[in-house]
């Protein structure tokens, strides 16, 4: 197996043009992105909402349960029936799979924000105002920098979810690397399967390692999480 | 008996396939994870490769998972087991740290009080340890239940029975009504593997109750 994925791999021709992998990585990686940015436009400032108010606990944590319920296929499929006869170009393809991946994306960075802002000691919140911070400054100043590796887990998982999920893309006609596994399989090619399968996996785990790289470059280094401490 | 153009009998098989090939993963991803988060924790070099190595199962995607696994055991690619597997993997990148932090959140002087009554190592794990992690485990167990239902339902793209296939039906018919059924069905089956969790979770954790009186 790994010979023919290895064989499919080194094919030159494979990367080329513009259904080539290198053009169908960056489609999947913009997606992905886009996607991102619009779930954590929509999820931290209702995660911050409710961690620093504490205000609509019961309510955020049941949504985020109930939305991880939801089939991303079932939806993906149910979009594109009502959305790619209404719409024209290319925009008839982005919006439902754009759809799917954002409401997939948004559960973790919620959980994770509201998870990181509720985790902070309160012995640092009543420092902040005894020390004259106004609510908002407490929020930016001490509130966040401390959520920041748990939000950034909840970005991370976000993100991998999503990178995930594009491949399925791939079956209302979209780029993206899923387009390797689905025409592999119409052509019966399982070397064009299996590699494609492989470079997403490969596509998750590099972006995965930059957010980690990135999230250590931002996170101040007396709050670096050391995995071994456990209890 | 119809629903939205959809046989109700071939709903409900369709939705004990999907309980079937979501719900056996999740066991047997339990039976791995508690002794590997039991690992982790024990032996401390052990946590950072374990718990960074299960976590790393999860960034392989569902569909690159079902489709690269045939090849690695020898199955066919239509054939349930790869399902089984991949979910189970699945499970176990979620449950091996959820178990760790459960047994860790186990008070020392609760360890030690069931030593000194004469508790050997075996006996204390299943007789403390574990009971005490239940709440921890079982909301890892959660996490893991309802997305195992969800997952299982892409395996309908190379073709494998499950409520995934009302999705690609209606799709390639040009019919709703399969879809939101389907739908319907993986969100109730998410429910119902929840409840089922939260009772076996209350019927494990007596003392709890005796708590909140």
């Amino acid at each position: 197996m790994i010979q023919t994925i290895w064989a499919w791999l080194s094919e030159p021709t494979n990367w080329s043009g513009p259904g080539g992998i290198t053009a169908q990585t960056l489609e999947h990686l913009r997606l992905s992105f886009i996607a991102l940015v619009v779930a954590a436009l929509i999820a931290v400032p209702i995660g911050l909402y409710v961690g620093h108010t504490g205000r609509g606990k019961v309510v955020l944590v049941n949504v985020v349960s109930a939305f991880r319920a939801i089939p991303s296929l079932g939806v993906l499929l149910l979009a594109a029936l009502l959305l790619l006869p209404r719409l024209r170009g290319e925009l008839a393809f982005e919006l439902p799979s754009l759809i799917v991946l954002v409401l997939l994306g948004v559960p973790p960075i919620l959980a994770g924000v509201y998870a990181g802002i509720g985790q902070v000691d309160p012995a640092a919140r009543d420092a902040a105002r005894g020390m004259g911070m106004t609510g908002w400054q407490r929020l930016w100043r001490v509130e966040v920098p401390i959520a920041l590796p748990l939000i950034f887990s909840g970005l991370r998982s976000s993100m991998l979810q999503i990178i995930a999920t594009a491949t399925i893309a791939a079956v209302v006609g979209l780029g993206g690397l899923g387009r390797f596994l689905i025409d592999g399989q119409a052509n019966r090619a399982y070397d064009e399967m299996a590699g494609g399968a492989l470079l997403v996996a490969l596509l998750a785990l590099v972006v995965d390692m930059l957010l980690g790289l990135l999230q250590r470059a931002v996170v101040s280094p007396g709050l670096a999480d050391d995995e071994r401490k456990v209890s | 008996m119809k629903v939205l153009g959809t046989d109700l009998a071939e709903v409900v098989d369709l939705a004990l396939q999907h309980a079937y090939l979501a719900g056996v993963p999740l066991l047997l991803g339990l039976l791995v994870s508690l002794p590997l988060g039991w690992l982790a924790l024990r032996r401390r070099w052990l946590y950072p490769p374990l718990i960074a190595g299960t976590g790393l199962l999860y960034t392989i995607p569902s569909l690159a998972l079902f489709v690269l696994l045939p090849g690695i055991l020898g199955t066919r690619i239509l054939d349930p087991v790869n399902v089984i597997v991949a979910m189970t993997l699945y499970t176990i990148a979620l449950l091996t740290r959820t178990v760790a932090d459960g047994l860790g959140s186990v008070p020392d002087h609760v360890r030690q009080a069931a030593t000194a009554m004469g508790y050997g190592r075996l006996r204390r794990f299943f007789g403390v340890e574990l009971p005490l992690a239940v709440p921890v485990v079982s909301a890892g167990l959660r996490v893991a239940a309802v997305s195992n239902v969800s997952m299982v339902s892409v395996a309908a793209l190379i073709g494998v029975s499950q409520l995934g296939l009302l999705f690609t039906d209606g799709f390639s018919r040009g019919a709703m009504g399969p879809i939101l059924v389907g739908i319907l069905a993986c969100v109730l089956l998410a429910i119902l593997f929840d409840l089922l969790i939260l009772a076996g979770t209350r019927a494990l954790t007596p003392w709890l109750r005796a708590v909140r009186g």
